[in-house]
Parts: C-alpha cells; sequence; structure tokens
C-alpha cells in the first residue's frame, strides 16, 4: 500500500492556509451530535479537548492521572520556541522552519514542519492570553532566550517550569468546558484498546483504575494525545507512569508505528546512583554554557567528585573541548551524549559506578564569581545538591546521559490522522515533526500546535464527511469483542501468579534497550537484543506475579500491562533500528560513521520515514515507506569540528 | 541502612484501615523515599503480600501527585515533595510513620492514596479565563510589569499536592484557592470574571468540605513550592470585595 | 488611673462618667454583642474545622505555625473565664446596685478588698497573659482575613499588633499586681 500524506500542493508558505480553506466544515447546528474521544491530557490532549469542546462538539477526556494537570508535560522545564521576531534579532517563520528541519538531522515532512512553524506564533498569544506568567523584561514585554544553540532568541519561558505553566494554562482551558458540560472528564481511567470496525476508528475501552470497571465508549472519532515511549529504557526522565499502551494498542488494531527507533538521549541528566533507581532527573542543558566537561585522561575505578578537585590540569581529559574546537561544550545533544557514552566504555568514566562524567564549574566560578554562577544557576545546583547529597559550588557535577524524548510514534498524515480514519495520533504519540532529532523547547510548541490550531481544523473535515449518524453503539459486536479481549488480558496478567515482579521485567527490558538500542547501535547487538526482547516476553507471560484482583485499585495490575506493551514495542525499535541503516540525529548505527567516528547519514537509501504495519501476533512486522521529499532545503550534513 | 516504616493500610474507601510495620533492611541513603518503598513493595509482592498503593508520577518534584504524610509532616521532614526526599534525611535504625493525606474532602481510596478531585472541581469552578482558542489579542499588546508577572508566577507555581491541606490543623483548602486566585487577579487577563472567580471557587471549597482558615501559617511553611499566605490574604480581599459590590446584570432581549 | 495614687479621686471620676453616660453604656451594649458573637462564631468555627478531618493523624508531630495561632480555642476559653470571674466581681454588682438603688459601688475601694486575695490576683494576671497570646495572633490575623495586606504596610500592621498586645494585657495585669504588692495605697 502507499501512504498518502496528503501535504498540500502549492508553495510551503501557503500550503496550510489553502489546506485550511479546502477543509469541510461542520454545521454550527450540527457540531453538537457529535462525539469525540480525547485519550491523555498534556498538552496536546488537554489543548485539543478544550479548543474541540469550545467548537462545540461533545468531549470525552480520558487520563490515567488521578486529574488532569499532573500530565508528564507538566515536567517539561525550559521553554517553547515560537518565530515571533520580538528580539529583531533575524528570526522568521521560515528561519524555524528551516532550522527544525535541519536539526532533524532531513528526516521530517516539509509540509508539516513549515507548518509547525506558522503556528508557533499564534500558540503565545493564545497561553498569554489564558494568563500564563511568561518571564517578561522591565518594560512590561515578553522575555526571550536563545536555547540548546539556537541562533536567535525565540525561546518564551516561565523560569525554569514552562511545561507546567503551559499545561496549567491548557488546564484551565480543559477546567472550563468540563464546567461548561461540553467536556465529560474521566479520571484515573486508562484506555486499553481502540474499537475498529468497517476500517474506522469507532470508540475505545477503557479500565477504571479504582473499580476495576472495563468499560465501552463510542465516538464518531478517537484523538491519542498519550505521550512518548521513553519508558521502553526503564529509566529515562519521562514519569512513571508514561506509557505506550494506548498507541500500542492502536498499532495492534492497524494503526502504523513510524520510526520508533528515533529516540533522543539528553546529555546532562544525574546518574544512576544504583540498582534502587527508579527515573532519572534532567538538568536544563544551559549549564554547558559555562560548565566544563570532563573525565582523567586513564581510567581510575571509583575516581569521586571529592578526588576531582587535587587532580592537575594535565591529567585531565576535556574531551568535547578537544574534538570540537569550534562548537565545544555545546555540541549538539546527541554528539555530547554519544562521546560521554564512549570515555566511559573506555573505562574512564567517574562516581561509584563509573557512568558518568564530570560537569567542572570551578573555571566559570573563578571567573565570574560565585554569585554571577549562583544568579544563572542556582535552583539547578540546588536541586542537584537535593538529589546527591554533593555541593556544586565545591566538587565537580556529574552528568551522564538520559532517555528523554521519543520522536517515533504513530503515523500521522498532514490531517494527523492514522492510517485508519477517525483515529488521530497528537504530540509526542506521533512521529511528525522532529524527524530524527528534536530541537529545545520544540516538544511544547508541536503539543499545542497540534491540540490547539491543527486538529480543530483537520477533524472538521472527517466529522463532516462521515456525517454525525455514523456512529456505533456499544452494543455492536466490534465493541463486545474489544471488551472481551481486554478482560481476557486481564485475567492472563492476574493468573500467571509466577516468580518475578512487573518491575524486575521492566528493569531486564531497560537493560537490554539501553545496552543495545541506546545512544549507538550496531547489527550484531540489534540481532542480540531481539533475541533477548522474544525469550523475555516468553518469559513475562509464564512467570510474571501480578497480586491482587481487577476489582480494586491494583498499580501492579496496570504496569503489568503497560511493561507488556513497552516488550512488544522494544521488539519494533530494534527491527527499525536494524532496518535503518544509515546513522541520523539520535539513531547511530556504528556500521555508519566518517573516518572521524561521526555519524553519517544516507539520504540516497533512508530518506524515508519508516511505518511499520502490525502482522497479528508472533509473525514479523511489514515495513511500509513514506518517502520524503525536500523541495525547499538543501540536504547537507551536519559538522561541529 | 536499616529502618522500621509503620504505614498505613487500608483495602478501600469503605472499609478500615490500621498502621502496619515493615522492616526495611538495605535502604541506600541515596535512595529517594518512594525508591526505598518500591524497594519494599518488591519484597511484599515476593512474599506474596499485595503492594503498598501510592500516587506518584514524575518523581522530579512538579507533577504533585505524590502525597505521603511522614513522621507527622506532608511530604516529610523537608520542606519539598516526597519523591525529592531522600533516605540521607533519616538515621539508620530510625522508625517513620507514613499516612495518608487526612481531611473530609480528600477521602482515603486505598492505602496511601487519596481522592483530591475537589481541587479539580474548585479549579472548574472559575480557575480560567473565559478565552476560545484563536481571536487573541497579539502576546505583547499585553503589557504586564515584570514585577507583577512575577509575584503571578510566584502563585501560579503551585502543583496542587494538597499539602497544605494536609498540614492545616483545620484541613483548609485556601492556599491553594488563593495562589489560582491571586495569579489571576493580578494579571490584567484575569481582571473581567476577578470577582465571579472568587466567588465561585470559594462556594465550590466550602462546598466540598475544606475547613476555614485561622492563620496559623502552617501552609505556607510545609508549601514544597513556597506559596506565601499573601496569596490567603489577596483571596480574603478579593472575596470580600466581590461579596460586597458583584452585581448580577438581567440581561433583556425579549422572550 | 489608679496609678496617680491620689487614693482614687481620678479613677472614680471617670468610673462614674463610664457608668453613667450614655454613649459609653450603649457601646457596652455592643460590646457585649460583639463578644457573643465572637464567642459563638469561634465555637462554630472551631466545631466546622474539627469535622473537615474526620479521621486525625496517627503521628502528631508539632506542625509548623506558632502554637499560640492554633491554640485560640484554649486561650479564648482561658480569657472567658477570666472575663466572667472579672463581671462578678465588678460590673455585674455594680450595675446591679445602680439599676436597683441608683447609686454606683465604692469601686476603688473593692478593688483593693478583691485583689488582697493572691489566688485572685494570679487569675487576672493569668487572664492577661492569655489575652497577650490571643492578641498578638488575632490583631495581624484580623487584617489577613479581610485582606488588608500590603508588602508597605505588614511592617506596620505586624507592629502595631505586638504593640497592642503588649501594652494592654501589662497595664490590665499591672492593677492586681500593684493592689496587692501595695505599690499603690
Amino acid at each position: 500500500m502507499t501512504l498518502d500524506s496528503k501535504i498540500p500542493e502549492g508553495p510551503l508558505s501557503e500550503k496550510w492556509t489553502k489546506h485550511k480553506f479546502n477543509l469541510k466544515l461542520v454545521n454550527p447546528a450540527n457540531k453538537r451530535k457529535y462525539e469525540v474521544i480525547v485519550v491523555g491530557t498534556g498538552l496536546a490532549g488537554a489543548s485539543a479537548a478544550a479548543s474541540l469542546a469550545e467548537l462545540g462538539y461533545n468531549v470525552k477526556a480520558f487520563c490515567f492521572q488521578d486529574s488532569p494537570r499532573r500530565a508528564h508535560s507538566i515536567a517539561a522545564q525550559g521553554g517553547i520556541n515560537a518565530a515571533k521576531n520580538y528580539q529583531n534579532d533575524g528570526d522568521s517563520v521560515h528561519r524555524l522552519f528551516y532550522d527544525t528541519i535541519k536539526g532533524g538531522d532531513y528526516r521530517a515532512r516539509e509540509g508539516n514542519v513549515y507548518r509547525l512553524a506558522q503556528v508557533s506564533v499564534s500558540i503565545i498569544d493564545q497561553c498569554v492570553a489564558q494568563g500564563v506568567p511568561f518571564a517578561r523584561e522591565y518594560g512590561g514585554l515578553l522575555a526571550n532566550r536563545s536555547f540548546g544553540g539556537a541562533q536567535v532568541s525565540r525561546t518564551f519561558y516561565a523560569r525554569g517550569q514552562t511545561g507546567q505553566q503551559l499545561l496549567l494554562g491548557a488546564y484551565s482551558a480543559l477546567n472550563r468546558q468540563i464546567a461548561n458540560g461540553k467536556v465529560k472528564m474521566y479520571n484515573r481511567t486508562e484506555m486499553l484498546d481502540v474499537v475498529v470496525s468497517d476500517g474506522k476508528a469507532r470508540g475505545i475501552i477503557t479500565r477504571d483504575l479504582i473499580t476495576g470497571k472495563i468499560e465501552a465508549h463510542s465516538a464518531h472519532a478517537v484523538l491519542l494525545c498519550t505521550g512518548g515511549y521513553g519508558n521502553v529504557y526503564y529509566l529515562s526522565t519521562n514519569a512513571m507512569g508514561s506509557n505506550v499502551t494506548a498507541a500500542w494498542r492502536a498499532h495492534k488494531k492497524g494503526a502504523f508505528f513510524s520510526n520508533p527507533c528515533f529516540t533522543q538521549i539528553h546529555p546532562t541528566c544525574i546518574p544512576v546512583t544504583g540498582d534502587h533507581q527508579s527515573k532519572l532527573t534532567l538538568m536544563s542543558e544551559s549549564l554547558r554554557n559555562d560548565g566544563r566537561i570532563w573525565v582523567p585522561k586513564t581510567a581510575r575505578p571509583g575516581f569521586k567528585g571529592t578526588d576531582a578537585v587535587n587532580l592537575p590540569e594535565n591529567e585531565r581529559d576535556y574531551f568535547l573541548e578537544r574534538k570540537y574546537p569550534s562548537f565545544g561544550n555545546l555540541v549538539p545533544r546527541d554528539v555530547a551524549s554519544r562521546n560521554a557514552k564512549q570515555v566511559c566504555d573506555e573505562g574512564r568514566g567517574v562516581g561509584a559506578t563509573g557512568l558518568a562524567v564530570f560537569l567542572d564549574f570551578t573555571d566559570a566560578i573563578k571567573r565570574d564569581g560565585k554569585k554571577t554562577i549562583e544568579a544563572k544557576y542556582g535552583n539547578l545546583f540546588d536541586m542537584y545538591k537535593q538529589i546527591t547529597g554533593e555541593n556544586p559550588y565545591e566538587v565537580p557535577m556529574m552528568i551522564f546521559p538520559a532517555v528523554h524524548y521519543t520522536m517515533g510514534g504513530l503515523w500521522v498524515d498532514y490531517n494527523l490522522s492514522t492510517n485508519v480514519p477517525g483515529l488521530y495520533a497528537l504530540g509526542e504519540a506521533n512521529f511528525s515533526d522532529h524527524g530524527a532529532n528534536r530541537l529545545g523547547a520544540s516538544a511544547l510548541m508541536q503539543g499545542l500546535a497540534d491540540g490547539y490550531f491543527v486538529i480543530p481544523y483537520t477533524l472538521g473535515d472527517y466529522l463532516a464527511t462521515i456525517g454525525w449518524a455514523d456512529k456505533l453503539s456499544t452494543d455492536h459486536p466490534s465493541f463486545k469483542q474489544a471488551l472481551e479481549s481486554v478482560n481476557g488480558t486481564i485475567n492472563k496478567l492476574l493468573s500467571i501468579k509466577g516468580n518475578k515482579t512487573v518491575d524486575e521485567y521492566h528493569r531486564e527490558l531497560g537493560l537490554i534497550m539501553w545496552e543495545y538500542c541506546g545512544m549507538s547501535r550496531n547489527e550484531p547487538g540489534l540481532k542480540i537484543a531481539k533475541k533477548k526482547i522474544q525469550e523475555l516476553k516468553v518469559n513475562f507471560w509464564s512467570n510474571v506475579n501480578v497480586l491482587g484482583s481487577n476489582n480494586e485499585l491494583n498499580q501492579e495490575l496496570e504496569k503489568a500491562g503497560r511493561v507488556s506493551d513497552l516488550i512488544e514495542l522494544g521488539e519494533l525499535m530494534v527491527d527499525d533500528a536494524l532496518s535503518r541503516g544509515e546513522s541520523c540525529g539520535g539513531h547511530f548505527r556504528e556500521e555508519s560513521q566518517t573516518p572521524e567516528g561521526e555519524a553519517m547519514r544516507n539520504d540516497n537509501e533512508f530518506a524515508y520515514v519508516s511505518a511499520w504495519e502490525f502482522k497479528g501476533d508472533g509473525q514479523a512486522e511489514e515495513l511500509h515507506k513514506e518517502l520524503l521529499i525536500f523541495e525547499n532545503v538543501k540536504l547537507t550534513q551536519r559538522s561541529y569540528k | 541502612m536499616k529502618i522500621t516504616l509503620k504505614v498505613w493500610r487500608q483495602k478501600n474507601r469503605d472499609s478500615k484501615g490500621a498502621f502496619k510495620t515493615y522492616q526495611v533492611d538495605h535502604a541506600s541513603p541515596d535512595m529517594s523515599f518512594l525508591e526505598m518503598i518500591d524497594v519494599l513493595n518488591t519484597d511484599l509482592i515476593k512474599k506474596g503480600e499485595e503492594s503498598i498503593a501510592f500516587d506518584h508520577d514524575c518523581r522530579e518534584g512538579i507533577c504533585g501527585m505524590c502525597s505521603m504524610y511522614i513522621n507527622g509532616h506532608p511530604h516529610g521532614p523537608l520542606q519539598t515533595t516526597t519523591c525529592q526526599l531522600h533516605m540521607r534525611s533519616f538515621k539508620d535504625g530510625e522508625t517513620i510513620t507514613v499516612e495518608p493525606w487526612r481531611a473530609k474532602a480528600f477521602p482515603v481510596v486505598k492505602d496511601l492514596v487519596v481522592d483530591r478531585s475537589a481541587f479539580d472541581r474548585i479549579q472548574q469552578a472559575g480557575g480560567y479565563v473565559s478565552v476560545n482558542t484563536g481571536g487573541v489579542p497579539d502576546a505583547n499588546e499585553i503589557p504586564i510589569p515584570k514585577i507583577v508577572a512575577d509575584e503571578a508566577f510566584d502563585a501560579a507555581a503551585c502543583i496542587g499536592c494538597g499539602a497544605c491541606v494536609a498540614a492545616c490543623k483545620n484541613a483548609s483548602a485556601m492556599l491553594f484557592v488563593g495562589a489560582k486566585v491571586s495569579q489571576l487577579a493580578l494579571l490584567p487577563q484575569g481582571k473581567p470574571e476577578r470577582k465571579q472567580r472568587a466567588e465561585r471557587m470559594v462556594a465550590q471549597m466550602d462546598a466540598e468540605g475544606f475547613g476555614s482558615c485561622t492563620n496559623t501559617g502552617a501552609c505556607e511553611a510545609e508549601c514544597p513550592k513556597g506559596i506565601s499566605v499573601t496569596n490567603i490574604a489577596r483571596l480574603n480581599r478579593e472575596y470580600l470585595g466581590a461579596m460586597l459590590t458583584s452585581y448580577q446584570v438581567e440581561v433583556g432581549g425579549g422572550e | 488611673m489608679i496609678f496617680l495614687n491620689d487614693q482614687g479621686v481620678t479613677f472614680t471620676h471617670w468610673g462614674h462618667f463610664m457608668g453613667t453616660n450614655p454613649i459609653i453604656r450603649t457601646l457596652e451594649i455592643g460590646l457585649i454583642i460583639g463578644f457573643l458573637a465572637h464567642i459563638v462564631q469561634g465555637l462554630l468555627l472551631w466545631r466546622a474545622n474539627h469535622a473537615a478531618r474526620p479521621v486525625k493523624y496517627g503521628v502528631a508531630k508539632k506542625p509548623a505555625g506558632t502554637w499560640y495561632s492554633r491554640s485560640m480555642g484554649l486561650l479564648g476559653t482561658l480569657l472567658l473565664l477570666f472575663l466572667i470571674l472579672h463581671t462578678v466581681h465588678f460590673w455585674i454588682p455594680n450595675r446591679a446596685n445602680q439599676f436597683i438603688h441608683g447609686e454606683e459601688l465604692p469601686l476603688y475601694q473593692m478593688m483593693f478588698e478583691i485583689f488582697s486575695n493572691p489566688w485572685i490576683v494570679l487569675i487576672y494576671v493569668v487572664g492577661c497573659i492569655s489575652l497577650f497570646w490571643h492578641l498578638l495572633h488575632g490583631f495581624a490575623s484580623a487584617f489577613q482575613s479581610l485582606g488588608l495586606n500590603h508588602q508597605k504596610y505588614n511592617g506596620i500592621i505586624s507592629f502595631v499588633g505586638i504593640a497592642f498586645s503588649v501594652i494592654v494585657p501589662l497595664i490590665f495585669s499591672l492593677m492586681p499586681i500593684a493592689i496587692y504588692f501595695e505599690w499603690i495605697n
């Protein structure tokens, strides 16, 4: 089959405007006859649910947390990009578009990315109108900063809590619609299946996490705004509850999964301290503006921060400054991460585990004074001290890369529709706009662009096309069948009563993924990983121990379902990484590097979006390719020497 | 580290709970408090006992989901969230008592999990600016003095965890409500609806069964985000002002 | 006025004024109603606030905040006991006498008799100390509850609050103390 991305014809800058005009509209009086399901209430979900309800549709929104405000968008720190050019420093829609395409290593669609840059401007207006307290200058106008090595200051921020403030803005809009009766909110409710009939998405099956009640919900369309799958690595900066279940079960019902191997590894996270570690904490990469990254020149097992203070300069290796004299410590995330891993693989890592490198502010404090450094990074230093118990003003920080974001996700066309009509994917859950690598401060932008400014237009076209009568009752056999299958899975999980906990399986999966499908990948390793994951899956379904029953709050049961899906996804990630024999963005294949050891893209063979089709349990998935066409940018190789 | 834990176990909303004592023999000072509970839970499952249910999600101090009352303090001895509390804050051999938030408006769901949906309903009563998506002015057409924006941000930093309610001897939610009312009362965007917002949010707060504020200041002292009781004063001012001067306009226009 | 030590001439003069002036008498009724309202409202608040936490904590560590701000009920009760005693000593007999005989009692002399009992002096002093803690919280708290709060004036409110809660109870309690120790005669 051919994948139709539905990118409109015409010049880049007119595509969205023309497309909006060509989309069908639903008569205002008829909107209330339509029901829309929104799964997930992060930036994409909350903004979509609120905007659709404002238009007059009846919305049912679902989140597994105890409140929609707790979705993991809340943890985003840095900021949100927008091509406002308030700073008069040469920014424009075209420049944001170009930076995003280039930053994504030319693996995203031009049309999508250009639209993202266009609507970025409206997002800021919308958030300010809601009362989001962005940082401001003394004159009362909005402040901006340069972020993630961008050449222009286009990042809007609210201290280090931009995600929180944007999410609370969207949450407030959602609350208003809940109060209006246009959104019915289901907290602590998890989606466990999509119902598909006659090739269209018809509704979902959910589990009430308090009572265990399994319920069917019918609607004209289903929007999955369920975030990324970084937790496949067990340790990541994602929230503990972040999972792939909604997207994965949609995939098993026919939705294609795209570019699953594209994961972003963030270089500045607090290192692992032991087996008990449950998650990793990110520290803003702004730290690399002043901190110098180094390890000892020779391997010194157990080398600590307190030892580092006394190590003479000539025994230190400032490896990023040495290898990349022009960018130094400010090389992009993937390059910094890969190099940190390399020196640790050489045995030169520091700390108790040997899986860390120093981020040293001694020189910066000498140069600028402690006061200046405190003003810039005080809160980050405090956070570091709280978690590690070490004072970064006195001993160098230790950092290590951690999984942070997943660029892959459900395949969607220009309308954010998956290949299953009526099933949409928004935000991190789709694969669309970041290519093989996401730029800093672009995740918030994409989530809100999809929810506030894209889906309200494109969904209307679908609804107008099918008509309001085209909705199934939950008595329909397709719902019955889905209910049975969900119940069957739950009963199976509860009946195994094996010897290993869900967390133990999750941790094992994470180790396999990190080892073989992490910062750098090679064919033999990936093949080992595939075998190990298959074994793990078999073992899981025969030896997992889930206590308790379905009819209660059962957090082990919740986790078990999620981990079973992550295991299956893990295998697909490995397949995808195997099939993509080039290095690009966050995906580094050791077979594809330059003589100096840098990533080498292969545009002739791999300038495509992979889209995997589920063919049944235990069967190999089928790879479809959507070729990427670049008419407006010239493909170049990145270089930071 | 060896730790003795006294944990509140309660099967569900309607059953009676009780404290149960557990030993954790191999806690590391680098563990977060929640990771220590993870370790205990793994042990429990291995022994065939159901794990302790507790709310948690981001584990980086921002989602507001974690909610344990530890040794007589919400989120434990430090002014932070439970997930950011580490075992090095405790002594080897210490006995630690862990309870759920206690308030009529926050019924216990299971073990350490409570139902905080009352907070959502208060926000739904008026914690928003009524603007639809699109059709809003350019962001820089609304200049806001930096000092005002900063103060609004300080109020908006609330994570909705409920520690203020848990800490207050009256189980009052005034700090939570005050934070939202303050944020929107300070900003020009929130001005048009400020009176009805204060009235409606306070009415909903009372309907949920939270206690009244008697200005003891415990909420501010225990708030992991340091939200100031100044916001309660502002809420009082907004509320009294609204009570005295708000009016309903009869909208004419004929039948 | 007793500290003028003039055998009660000034005290009796103003005592007579306070006891017979119609404006003061009207205010007195207001004061009584205010007191009662404050007590009733305080009790209702106490009941509602107790109902807001039906299940108490197992561990009741000292919560943050000051002990006296959490103990308004206790301090108020002590204060009320003191007030009852005080009105039984002076106000009720005096008003009763005025009502029945149209004459005021010799309050100045009565003070000397009553305050010769060390237990009564002690109760008066304890009452005034309760008043001190009660006001220390109550003064600033009233401003907070009315939302009369501004960074510029918070310092002044706090200063006046402390000064008020120190000076008033101090002078009150000095009266029985001074009489008991015969600093005045």
